[in-house]
């Protein structure tokens, strides 16, 4: 069960510590101003990233080994140049691909077999890897220059990104990662090939007769069980998908609550079949259905959700859940969310009812509990 | 010796005081502050040695629209580094 929260913020990084049942507090804000895009804590060592998106001066990673005392700043991962002499990488429909660093959208431990490892994943769609805890990054070349790259699409954003990297922890050299656009792919050999694959995922989106192509899907992030590693869940820009076989085929959920539209999901470390989302009005609006901010919940595989509003704001609140705006205890037992408009909730009882710490934060980009 | 000033939001995250430094290029003016402050580097160029999409330079009061670091500055030129107020 884990007492503290993590909060990146459009205006810096927040941290909430619990003193009592449904009594969280906030502590003092860590790099005020600055946009803190992704938050992760190590839970082989303690150490804690995050990843800063100043907007005139780069990407840049801080980490602490002391819960925030202290932070000292690290090496931001670096994409390749250009080659001198060769034109510059344009996607499908013409648009040129920025070969620098925009933007930090995944940031995971390793196995427990690999002790410094971290992964990384960007804006544009680079995966970069660290045998050091973050002390230096070496990009996945195998993966930035697939031969598919050039179908690979921005979605929500102007370029591809990673943002959703799921480590097996049968096999720690088994990786799935999503890609928005890009589908879901899979490497066995700790990221050297690499397999896009995900029958079955559909994207409503797409020109005819291609709805099922694999690079043609935006997942908007893709979390597995970690005691049953085989079921993963996917919040899809047109829907809810489940797999039962690490992610190389899924069944489509079509029926969740008011929306099957969302990005964020999180799954029960001890129970595959519970799984959470905040759903939406689809694509073209993305507000809460009619202003009503609700939490959707499965616990029996997707065959049927609750709807969970207690404790949350009553209408019209149109709080929108980034896709890294959610996230349960490593037990299951406490939820948390972060919204676009600066409320931050918890949930104590699988999201039975929910306990408002703030409404007044600036944008949440991403909730962790540390 | 021409004399670097950099933003007071770049002072915000990395220690930078405006300096006189040998150089006759702007890239060697940046590379000199840069000797003084190494994390200042990647706050200023990206990871291809160019100048950051939202940063400015101005020598003697005139901008560097071309972007091009190989501009030269003479003796007493002052280079201002500040962040290009894009958006509002």
């Amino acid at each position: 069960m884990s007492d503290r929260l993590l909060i990146g913020t459009k205006k810096g990084l927040f941290t909430v510590q619990r003193s009592g049942p449904g009594r969280w507090a906030f502590g003092p804000p860590a790099f005020p101003g600055v946009p803190v895009s992704m938050v992760c804590r190590d839970p082989r060592d303690g150490g804690e990233l995050v990843a800063l998106n100043h907007g005139h001066f780069g990407v840049k990673f801080h980490r602490s080994d002391d819960r925030g005392a202290n932070w000292r700043e690290l090496a931001a991962p670096a994409c390749p140049p250009v080659p001198a002499g060769e034109p510059p990488i344009v996607d499908m429909i013409g648009r040129t691909i920025p070969q620098t660093l925009k933007d930090v959208w995944a940031l995971v431990p390793g196995g427990k077999d690999q002790p410094r490892r971290l992964w990384c994943g960007t804006i544009p769609g680079a995966l970069f890897r660290s045998d050091d805890g973050g002390a230096s990054w070496t990009l996945v070349e195998s993966l930035w220059h697939h031969p598919t790259r050039k179908l690979w699409m921005g979605g929500g954003a102007d370029a591809p990104g990673i943002h959703s990297i799921c480590v097996d922890p049968r096999d720690s050299r088994k990786l799935s990662i999503a890609i928005s656009c890009a589908g879901i792919w899979h490497s066995s050999d700790d990221g050297a090939t690499w397999e896009a694959a995900c029958a079955g995922m559909r994207a409503e989106y797409a020109p005819p007769g291609q709805e099922f192509e694999p690079l043609a899907q935006d997942p908007h992030q893709m979390v597995r069980c970690a005691s049953g590693p085989d079921r993963m869940w996917v919040q899809h820009h047109n829907g809810i998908f489940r797999s039962d076989d690490a992610g190389r085929s899924w069944s489509e959920i079509k029926q969740a609550g008011p929306s099957c539209f969302g990005f964020a999901v999180v799954v029960h470390p001890k129970h595959k079949d519970s799984a959470w989302f905040v759903p939406a009005k689809k694509d073209e609006f993305r507000f809460p259905v009619d202003g009503k901010f609700v939490v959707t919940r499965t616990r029996d595989g997707g065959k049927s959700f609750d709807v969970l509003s207690k404790g949350l704001p009553e209408a019209p609140a149109y709080d929108l859940v980034y896709r890294h705006g959610l996230d349960i205890s490593q037990d299951g037992e406490r939820l948390a969310m972060g919204s676009t408009t600066g409320g931050l909730w918890v949930s104590e009882n699988g999201g039975d009812s929910w306990v408002g710490v703030s409404a007044h934060l600036p944008p949440v980009l991403c909730v962790r509990f540390g | 010796m021409p004399e670097v000033h950099f933003a007071q939001a770049l002072q915000t995250h990395v220690p930078c005081q405006a300096q006189r430094v040998a150089a006759t290029t702007v890239r060697a003016a940046l590379d000199a502050a840069f000797a003084a402050a190494p994390r200042l580097r990647a706050y200023v160029l990206d990871e291809h040695g160019a100048l950051r999409h939202h940063v400015a330079v101005f020598v003697d009061g005139k901008a560097l629209a071309d972007r091009t670091l190989a501009t030269p500055v003479a003796e007493h030129s002052r280079i201002h580094v500040i962040q290009a107020l894009s958006g509002g």
